[in-house]
């Protein structure tokens, strides 16, 4: 019986592992290409949000009254699912990649606007008055005290919208192209492949992880003053 | 555009909605899925958070939980889940959301405690109460608006998560904009997006007026741009050393 039992574990290993390097192996292909969408639809919409969220943010700041509906925008946009904004922007975009690339700029965007204002509002009244003194204008007081006072803020924002990024790339996969959410719900599909939907999945967390600390290690170079203390 | 006609067309079409597995047939599902998963979280979140805040440790807890969920992928959770012990069905699918609720909840409930005037625990300490009475008079009534605050955003968020739960096929209203892509009818695909939308527009407001009645009279004028307590994680990220609380 026990030579029976012993060929019954040999031949028939567990059937559907959470993890296979036979599964990696074999289809290195198709995860380095799934890898590579969810690393471009991320840092295509991040730097295309933090390219139309930094100016905005700045505006919202100066003009008084255009923080208001910014921020009610937003809160209204951050309500709406993911899935409902793919569902609403690819009738008119089509099913592609562009679609999930809007999408997921729309979301990183809010983040981005949200932090940076924070930041820049609480500048304190006390530099910017010594800024006024010593002979600065509007846009060098912006540029060289604003900023780089707001900057540990704005780095968190770009943080938190890489980071909600990385996981909300999955969902394009309603539209098809989403990155790794490719191999998470195809394996789902694939007669529930558990070695494809997890290798999704802890890449996914990895490439948050990696794209968290590069952001992190960006943002303290950026900021030699606020080590200290 | 055709798609919004489509839509208008297939939205009104009465066997759209009363059919089994109709609109109100998901919407059901939707509302149950994600009442159950708002419930669990709160279980468990409250209790902790203000056991927590009550005791005045563990925040780097919090914020670990809230950021390490923040880089997991609702999908990810949504097919793994099923894939265990805990089988297909709604268990699975209500504890992936539920996972998601917890961080907004424990945090502000974390944080809600922790807010109470020390000096109003001094004075509840010194008038002779014990940590237990501080607790359920004093620090949990000061709490209501963060533990409010912390509900609307975690039901908020569980309303839009359960969405996805029709990539899985469990149901709910997302399940149109699945179908609709599937069958490459940009017409259902707009009309579940935007059933969906309204859902969650609709229990935002209702719950803001919900958390706005929660909240005692003299704390509803906050000032316009304090930090609303339920960003979620915004100001629990390791926050830099300029402050982000300086309020």
């Amino acid at each position: 019986m026990s030579f029976l039992a012993v060929t019954y574990l040999v031949e028939d290993p567990p059937g559907n592992p959470w993890f296979s390097w036979r599964y990696v192996r074999d289809n290195a292909g198709q995860i380095e290409e799934a890898l590579r969408e969810h690393v471009g639809l991320t840092v295509s919409a991040v730097v295309i949000a933090a390219a139309i969220a930094l100016p905005l943010a700045v505006l919202a700041h100066r003009v008084r009254w255009l923080s208001g509906p910014i921020l009610a925008l937003s809160g209204v946009l951050y309500t709406i699912p993911s899935l409902a904004l793919f569902a609403f922007l690819a009738p008119f975009m089509g099913v592609s990649a562009s679609t999930v690339r809007v999408g997921l700029v729309l979301y990183a965007l809010l983040v981005i606007v949200r932090n940076a204002l924070t930041g820049l509002r609480q500048v304190s009244s006390d530099a910017l008055d010594a800024a006024h003194g010593m002979g600065y204008g509007s846009l060098g007081r912006l540029l060289r005290i604003e900023l780089p006072l707001a900057l540990p803020s704005i780095v968190t924002g770009l943080r938190l919208a890489t980071v909600s990024t990385v996981a909300l790339t999955t969902v394009g996969v309603v539209a098809g192209h989403g990155g790794l959410g490719q191999l998470i719900l195809g394996g789902f599909r694939n007669n529930y492949y558990k070695a494809e939907i997890f290798t999704g999945a802890v890449l996914c967390v990895a490439l948050a992880l990696v794209l968290d600390l590069l952001l992190a290690g960006a943002g303290r170079l950026a900021t030699p003053w606020s080590r200290r203390r | 555009m055709s798609a919004i006609h489509d839509a208008y067309i297939w939205l009104n079409d009465p066997l759209n909605w009363t059919n089994p597995g109709g609109i109100l047939d998901q919407l059901r599902t939707h509302l149950r899925l994600s009442a159950l998963a708002v419930g669990a979280a709160c279980l468990v979140a409250w209790p902790v958070g203000i056991g927590l805040g009550h005791r005045g440790r563990g925040g780097g807890l919090v914020v670990v939980v809230s950021n390490i969920s923040l880089a997991v992928p609702t999908l990810a959770l949504l097919t793994i889940l099923p894939l265990t012990f805990l089988g297909f069905g709604d268990a699975a699918v209500v504890l992936a959301i539920a996972v998601f609720a917890v961080p907004p909840l424990l945090a502000n409930a974390y944080t809600g405690v922790r807010e109470v005037d020390p000096e109003v625990r001094d004075a509840a300490r010194g008038m002779g109460l014990s940590g237990w009475q501080v607790l359920t008079r004093v620090e949990l009534p000061l709490a209501v608006p963060y533990l409010a605050a912390g509900f609307r955003t975690a039901a908020v968020q569980s309303v839009a998560t359960v969405t996805l739960a029709a990539l899985i096929g469990a149901g709910g209203l997302g399940a149109f904009v699945t179908e609709g892509f599937g069958r490459q009818d940009m017409g259902e695909v707009l009309a579940g997006g935007l059933l969906t939308a309204l859902l969650c527009l609709l229990v935002e407001a209702v719950l803001a007026a919900a958390q706005r009645l929660a909240t005692p009279r003299a704390l509803r004028t906050r000032r316009r741009w304090a930090p609303r307590p339920h960003v979620r994680s915004l100001s629990l990220m390791d926050v830099p050393e300029t402050g982000q609380a300086a309020d």
